[in-house]
C-alpha cells in the first residue's frame, strides 16, 4: 500500500509559473483529479511526476512513492504507470506481445508468462485475443488492452492523461469504470488529468482546479 | 702457357658477364616470394589478360607474383607515388612498377620519383633494338638513362573503313583535302590527350619549314614561324571535322567507339595493330584497314618504370626482364593476344626465336613492317606543351 | 546514466570521424591552390595558380557552364519531382511509384550516363530505331545530341537520376505529414487537387526535403563522371577541368587544378547561400499568393506536364538500362541496326570469375559502412533528444561537408594522411572513406522520420519499466523499420557507387565493382560496360527492393 506524494513542486516556463509550491499526497486506492483549461500545465505536471518533463521547463520539488524519493530516478525505475489519450499499443507487436512486453523479466518461465497474459486478457474480457494485431481491435478494446498492459508492469502509482477523451460517450462510461475498478482494486494511488466533469465525478476523489489565470497554489 | 693465357683472356672477357650473371642471380634470389604491384592502364581486356599471363609465368619460373593494379589513367599511379613522397614513405611503397612513357615518365624523373638506372642491367637488354628503334633509349628527345625499360612499340597509323573510303591520303595536306570532301567524318581526341596532341605534332613534322628544330627545345623566336603553316592548315581543316570541330572525343577508345558507331570513317591511332586486334574483338567492323603517311609517322616506345620507394624492386626487375624475353615479345605481337609490335632487334635473336616472329598470324588490317615505313622521333616535349596551350588559346572559347 | 552519456558522446565521435580527413582534405586542396606542395616542388605560397586558372582561355565559359547546368538540373529535377507528386496525390496508386523508382536509384550515375548516351546519341538507339526507313540515314547525322556546348545532354543525364531521388525523399516526407487529411480539407474548400497540394502540402513537406534538394544542388554543380560522358569537352565544366589537370602528366598543373577545385567549393557554397536567401523571398511571395484565395490556376496543367516529363524520364531510364543489358550479350551491333547483329552469351560466363572478388569487396565494404553509419546516426539522434536545447547540435552540420567539397581535391589530402598512418590499402581505410560519404545520406534520409516518431511510445515503454536500450531496440527501431530500411538502402547504394574514395583509400588494392567498371569503361567497349553496369546495379537494387517490401508500421488510428 503505497501513497504518491508531491512536495513543494514548482514548474515554470520562463517567468511564468504554472505550478507553484504544490504539496499533494494521494493515498493508496484514492484518485485525485486535476482539472483546468488547456495549456494550464496539468499535463506538464503529469510529465514531471512520470519523469518526462521537457528540459525547457524549470521544475523543482520532490516526488515520493511510498518511502522512495524518486525525483532523481529515470522514468524506467520509478514504476509509475502512465496512460495517454491514445492507446499507443506498439504496432509491431501483437496484443499478447504488447502485454508480455510489460511483464518483468523476473518472470522467466514462458508458460508462466503466457498464463499471466491470458489472465490479463480474461480480466479485460478479451480472452483469446493474444495473437491479434492492435490495428484489428476496436477503440474500446484497445483502451482496455492498454490499461491491462500498464497494470501488468506492476506499477506503484498510476497517472491518467485524459485517457477517455477519444472514446464515444457510452464506451467512455464502460472503460472508465473498467479502469477505476482495476486500478483501485490494486490499491494504486491515481492522479487523473481531465477536462470532463463526469470523469471527476466517477473518480470520486478530491478535485484540484487549475485557474485560467494564474498558477495553482497548494 | 698459351692455354693459361687463353683462359685468362677468356676470363677477362667473361668477367663482366659473369659478374653480371652473379648480380642477376642475386636479384633472382631476392625476388623469389615477392609480389609486384604492376600499375597499368586496364581499359583493354586483351592487355589485362596478357598481364595476367605474365604474372602466371613469372610465378612459375621465378616465384614472383604479379598483382595488376588497374588504372583508368597512368596519372593515378603518379599521384599515388607523389602522395607517398608527401607523406615521407620512402620505402615500402605500394607501387612497384608502372607502365609509363613520355610526359608522365619525364615528370617522375624530374621529381626524382624513380628507381634506377636499371635497364641495361637486365640480361635481356642485349636483344633490344637501340639502333633502328631509337625511341627505346630516347623518350621524347630526353635520354631515359636507363630509368625505364622498354615494353611495347607504338607508331602513329591511321585506321579507316575501306567500305566508305576509296583512296587514302598519303600526306597531311591530302588528309585536309579528304576531310573537305567528306566533312564530319574525321576527328581527333582532345589535345590534352597524348593521342590528340600527337596528331598535331605529326602535322607539324610535315608542314614545318625546318623539321630539324623540333628535336631541340622550342623558343619564343622559332615557335610562331615553325607552327604557322600548321595552324593555317588546321584552320582550314577544323570546320570539316566531326561536330564542326567544336567537340572532340576524350581519348583513343572513345574515338574508336565513334568509328564503330559509324560516326566517323577515319581515325588516328598509336597502335599499328589496333585495327586488326579490334576486328578480332569485335570492336570495329572487319572492313577496317590501316595506312601510314608517305613521309613517315611518329613512333615511340612504352616502358615500365620502378618508383624510388617500391617495396618489391627485385621482383619488378625480374618482371621487366621477362617482358623483354623474345618469347614474351612474340606473344605480345600476336594479334590474337595483344598485337603490339616488338622493341627487340630481330637480327639479334637466335634463329628459333626469330622463327616465333615469322610464324605470327597475318591479318588484312595488320600492316607489314615495310608498310610501316619510316619512324619519326618524338619532338622535344616543350613543343607539345606550347602547341597544346596555343590550340586552347585559339579554339577554346 | 551510462547510456545517456554514451549517446551524448555520439555527435562528438561522429564529427571526429570526419574532422580529421576533412581537415586534411581542406589543407590538401587549399595549400596547392596557393602554390604549396613540397613533394612536387612547390615551396612557397603564391597566387600564380589562381592567375593561371583565370587566364585559361575557356575559364569564363567553363564557370558559366557549371553554374547553368548545375542550377538547371536541380530546379528541373525539383519541379518534375513535385509536379509528379502533386499529380499522383489525387491518384490511388501514387505511393507505389516509389518501388518502381528503385532500379533507377540503384544504378550508379556513370553506368547510367553511358546507357543514356547510347540511347540519345546521333548513332544511338532512338535514331537507329528510326533509320533508315524514316530518316533516310545510313550513317549517323553529325548533330550534337550529347556533348553539346550548351550542356543540355548533361542536364538531362542528371535530371534522370535526381528527379527520382527527390520523388523518393518527398514521398517519405509525405508519410510524416498528414497529407491526405489536409488535402481533403483544402479540396472541400473548392481547391483542385494540384492547387491544394501545392498550397497546403508542399510548404509542410519542404522543410524535410530541403536538405536533399541542397545535396542535389551540390552534386549537380560538381559532378565529374556524368559530365565526362554527356557534357561538352571544349570547354568542360569546372570539375572536369580540375580532374583533367590533376591527371595531366605535367605535375605543375596540379596547382591550377587545386585552384579550380577550391573555386568549385566556393561556387557550391555560394549557390547554397544564394538559394537560402532566395527561399525566403519565394516563401513570402508564396504566402501572399496562397492567402489571396484564388481557386483556379494553371497548376493542374503544369503538374500533368511534369508527370509526363517524369514518365519520359522513366522511359529513357528503362531504355538506357535495357540498352546496356542487350549490349552485355551482344557481340556485334552496328548502325543502323536497331537490334544486335550477333550475340555472344558467353560474355557473362567469361566474366563471372572476374567479378567474384570485387563483388565480395563491394558488399562487405558497403555493409560495414552502412551499419557503422546507422549506429552513429541513431546515436546522434538519440543524443539530440536528451539535450537541454531542442534541435541537433550545430557541429553536426559538418556532417554534410563531404557532399559540398569536390571529391578529387579533398581526397588527395586524405590520402596523404592515410599513408602517413600506414593505413592505406586496407579494407578498413576504404570503409572509413566510404563512411564519410555514406553517413550524410543516411542521416538525411533517417533524421526526419526518426524525429517525427510519437515520443509517447518511448515514454510508455519507459513507464512500463523498459531500460533505454530496450526502448531503442524493442520499441523504436521496430516501429521505424521502414524508414531505417530505406535509409540503409540509400546508404548502401551510395557506397557501391563510390569510385574516387575507394581508389584513394585503397591505393588500388581493394577492387570493387565500381572501380573495375570505371577502369574497364576507359576502353570504350559497350559490351563490357553493359555487363558491369548491370552487376553494379544489382547489389543496391536488392537492398532497395528489400527496403521497399518491408511492411510499414502504421499505428492504428
Amino acid at each position: 500500500m503505497t501513497a504518491l506524494a508531491l512536495d513543494g513542486v514548482r514548474i515554470a516556463l520562463g517567468d511564468r509559473a504554472l505550478v507553484d509550491g504544490l504539496d499533494l499526497t494521494i493515498d493508496a486506492g484514492r484518485c485525485v483529479t486535476l482539472m483546468g483549461p488547456s495549456g494550464c500545465g496539468k499535463s506538464t505536471l503529469l510529465a514531471f511526476v512520470a519523469g518526462f518533463i521537457d528540459p525547457a521547463f524549470e521544475a523543482r520539488g520532490r516526488v515520493r512513492v511510498g518511502d522512495d524519493d524518486v525525483t532523481a530516478c529515470p522514468p524506467q525505475r520509478r514504476r509509475i504507470g502512465i496512460l495517454f489519450q491514445d492507446d499507443l499499443l506498439f504496432p509491431h507487436l501483437t496484443v499478447g506481445g504488447n502485454l508480455a512486453f510489460a511483464l518483468h523479466e523476473r518472470v522467466r518461465d514462458r508458460e508462466e508468462r503466457r498464463a499471466r497474459v491470458e489472465a490479463a486478457l480474461r480480466e479485460a474480457d478479451l480472452a483469446g485475443f493474444a495473437s491479434r494485431h492492435p490495428a484489428t481491435l476496436s477503440g474500446g478494446q484497445r483502451a482496455r488492452v492498454a490499461l491491462m498492459r500498464t497494470l501488468l508492469a506492476e506499477p506503484r502509482a498510476l497517472l491518467l492523461d485524459e485517457p477517455f477523451g477519444k472514446l464515444d460517450a457510452p464506451l467512455r462510461d464502460e472503460v472508465r469504470r473498467f479502469v477505476f475498478d482495476h486500478a483501485l482494486e490494486r490499491a494504486l494511488p491515481i492522479l487523473l488529468v481531465t477536462h470532463d466533469e463526469a470523469d471527476a465525478l466517477a473518480a470520486g476523489g478530491p478535485v484540484l482546479r487549475f485557474g485560467a489565470a494564474g498558477p495553482l497554489h497548494g | 702457357m698459351i692455354r693459361r693465357f687463353l683462359l685468362a683472356s677468356v676470363l677477362a672477357i667473361a668477367a663482366p658477364v659473369l659478374a653480371q650473371d652473379a648480380a642477376w642471380n642475386d636479384t633472382l634470389a631476392k625476388a623469389r616470394g615477392q609480389t609486384v604491384h604492376f600499375n597499368a592502364w586496364a581499359g583493354d581486356e586483351k592487355t589485362n589478360a596478357f598481364i595476367a599471363w605474365v604474372g602466371e609465368e613469372t610465378e612459375k619460373r621465378y616465384g614472383v607474383k604479379v598483382v595488376h593494379v588497374k588504372l583508368k589513367d597512368t596519372a593515378e599511379a603518379v599521384q599515388r607515388v607523389v602522395a607517398e613522397k608527401a607523406a615521407a614513405r620512402d620505402a615500402g611503397g605500394t607501387v612497384d612498377m608502372i607502365w609509363i612513357n613520355g610526359p608522365n615518365f619525364l615528370s617522375m624523373k624530374e621529381q626524382k620519383l624513380l628507381y634506377g638506372p636499371y635497364a641495361d642491367r637486365l640480361p635481356n637488354w642485349r636483344y633490344v633494338d637501340t639502333v633502328k628503334k631509337r625511341s627505346n633509349l630516347v623518350d621524347f628527345t630526353i635520354p631515359n638513362e636507363g630509368y625505364e625499360s622498354p615494353w611495347r612499340m607504338a607508331q602513329i597509323v591511321f585506321v579507316y573503313d575501306s567500305k566508305r573510303v576509296r583512296t587514302t591520303p598519303t600526306s597531311i595536306a591530302a588528309l585536309g583535302a579528304w576531310a573537305k570532301a567528306n566533312p564530319g567524318r574525321f576527328t581527333h581526341p582532345g589535345v590534352r590527350n597524348f593521342l590528340g596532341s600527337t596528331f598535331l605534332k605529326q602535322a607539324l613534322f610535315e608542314l614545318a619549314p625546318d623539321p630539324s628544330v623540333l628535336q631541340r627545345p622550342a623558343t619564343d623566336a622559332n615557335f610562331a614561324s615553325t607552327t604557322a603553316p600548321m595552324w593555317a592548315w588546321y584552320d582550314a581543316l577544323k570546320p570539316n571535322l566531326w561536330r564542326g570541330g567544336a567537340q572532340f572525343p576524350e581519348n583513343g577508345p572513345a574515338q574508336r567507339q565513334l568509328m564503330n558507331d559509324g560516326e566517323i570513317d577515319m581515325m588516328i591511332s598509336f597502335n599499328p595493330s589496333e585495327a586488326a586486334v579490334s576486328v578480332q574483338s569485335g570492336l570495329l567492323p572487319d572492313s577496317v584497314r590501316t595506312f601510314t603517311l608517305a613521309k613517315g609517322t611518329i613512333g615511340n616506345t612504352s616502358f615500365v618504370a620502378i618508383p624510388y620507394n617500391a617495396s618489391a624492386k627485385e621482383g619488378a626487375l625480374v618482371v621487366a626482364n621477362f617482358l623483354l624475353e623474345p618469347a614474351t615479345q612474340a606473344r605480345a605481337q600476336d594479334v590474337r593476344q595483344m598485337g603490339n609490335f616488338t622493341v627487340l632487334d630481330l637480327a639479334k635473336l637466335a634463329p628459333e626465336d626469330r622463327k616465333r616472329f615469322d610464324d605470327l598470324p597475318r591479318h588484312p588490317a595488320l600492316p607489314t613492317n615495310a608498310e610501316l615505313g619510316t619512324t619519326l622521333l618524338e619532338p622535344h616535349p616543350s613543343w607539345m606543351t606550347r602547341i597544346t596551350a596555343e590550340w586552347e588559346r585559339r579554339y577554346t572559347k | 546514466m551510462r547510456t545517456g552519456r554514451l549517446f551524448a558522446a555520439a555527435p562528438v565521435v561522429t564529427v571526429a570521424t570526419f574532422a580529421l580527413p576533412i581537415a586534411a582534405g581542406f589543407v590538401g586542396t587549399l595549400a596547392p591552390a596557393f602554390g604549396y606542395l613540397p613533394a612536387i616542388g612547390g615551396h612557397e605560397f603564391s597566387l600564380s595558380p589562381w592567375r593561371e586558372l583565370v587566364a585559361w582561355p575557356g575559364f569564363a565559359s567553363s564557370v558559366r557552364l557549371t553554374l547553368v547546368t548545375g542550377v538547371a538540373a536541380t530546379l528541373i529535377s525539383a519541379l518534375f519531382a513535385f509536379g509528379f507528386c502533386a499529380w499522383a496525390a489525387g491518384r490511388a496508386w501514387g505511393p507505389r511509384a516509389a518501388a518502381w523508382l528503385a532500379p533507377i536509384l540503384a544504378t550508379p550515375h556513370s553506368a547510367f550516363a553511358i546507357g543514356l548516351a547510347f540511347v540519345i546519341a546521333p548513332s544511338g538507339w532512338i535514331v537507329r530505331a528510326l533509320s533508315p526507313w524514316l530518316t533516310g540515314f545510313d550513317v549517323p547525322p553529325d548533330v550534337a545530341t550529347i556533348g553539346d556546348p550548351s550542356g543540355a545532354a548533361l542536364v538531362l543525364g542528371m535530371v534522370v537520376k535526381e528527379a527520382p531521388y527527390l520523388v523518393l525523399m518527398t514521398t517519405a516526407a509525405l508519410a510524416q505529414v498528414r497529407a491526405n487529411e489536409h488535402l481533403a480539407v483544402a479540396r472541400s474548400m473548392g481547391y483542385g487537387p494540384t492547387e491544394a497540394w501545392v498550397r497546403v502540402v508542399l510548404p509542410q513537406v519542404w522543410p524535410q526535403v530541403r536538405l536533399p534538394f541542397l545535396a542535389v544542388l551540390a552534386y549537380s554543380l560538381s559532378v565529374v563522371d556524368v559530365a565526362l560522358i554527356l557534357g561538352p569537352s571544349n570547354p568542360p565544366t569546372l570539375a572536369v577541368l580540375a580532374v583533367r589537370w590533376f591527371g595531366d602528366p605535367d605535375l605543375r598543373l596540379w596547382f591550377p587544378a587545386a585552384a579550380a577545385a577550391s573555386l568549385q567549393l566556393v561556387i557550391v557554397a555560394a549557390s547554397i547561400g544564394a538559394w537560402i536567401a532566395l527561399e525566403r523571398m519565394i516563401a513570402r511571395a508564396g504566402r501572399r499568393i496562397v492567402e489571396a484565395g484564388r481557386r483556379a490556376s494553371t497548376l493542374s496543367t503544369l503538374s500533368s506536364l511534369a508527370a509526363a516529363g517524369v514518365a519520359i524520364i522513366g522511359a529513357l531510364a528503362v531504355a538506357a538500362m535495357t540498352g546496356m543489358a542487350i549490349w552485355s550479350v551482344a557481340s556485334q551491333w552496328r548502325f543502323p541496326s536497331a537490334w544486335p547483329g550477333a550475340f555472344a552469351f558467353d560474355n557473362w560466363s567469361r566474366r563471372i570469375a572476374d567479378i567474384a572478388s570485387p563483388a565480395a569487396n563491394t558488399i562487405v565494404v558497403a555493409a560495414i559502412a552502412t551499419l557503422c553509419a546507422l549506429a552513429l546516426a541513431v546515436a546522434c539522434l538519440e543524443a539530440e533528444e536528451r539535450r537541454r536545447r531542442a534541435g541537433p547540435p550545430p557541429a553536426l552540420a559538418l556532417l554534410y561537408l563531404p557532399l559540398l567539397v569536390p571529391q578529387v581535391a579533398f581526397l588527395f589530402g586524405a590520402q596523404v594522411l592515410l599513408v602517413r598512418a600506414g593505413l592505406d590499402g586496407a579494407v578498413a581505410a576504404v570503409v572509413w572513406a566510404h563512411l564519410i560519404y555514406v553517413l550524410p545520406y543516411l542521416f538525411l534520409s533517417l533524421a526526419d522520420p526518426w524525429r517525427a516518431l510519437d515520443p509517447r511510445y518511448a515514454r510508455t515503454a519507459a513507464s512500463l519499466g523498459a531500460s533505454e536500450w530496450r526502448v531503442l531496440f524493442a520499441v523504436k527501431l521496430p516501429i521505424l523499420v521502414r524508414p531505417v530500411a530505406i535509409a540503409c538502402a540509400v546508404a548502401f547504394a551510395v557506397s557501391v557507387g563510390l569510385y574516387l574514395p575507394t581508389l584513394f583509400a585503397g591505393n588500388g588494392l581493394v577492387p570493387t565493382l565500381t572501380t573495375e567498371a570505371v577502369t574497364l569503361s576507359a576502353g570504350a567497349d559497350r559490351r563490357i560496360i553493359g555487363a558491369w553496369a548491370l552487376m553494379q546495379a544489382l547489389v543496391p537494387l536488392a537492398a532497395y527492393l528489400a527496403a521497399v517490401l518491408v511492411p510499414g508500421r502504421r499505428p492504428a488510428r
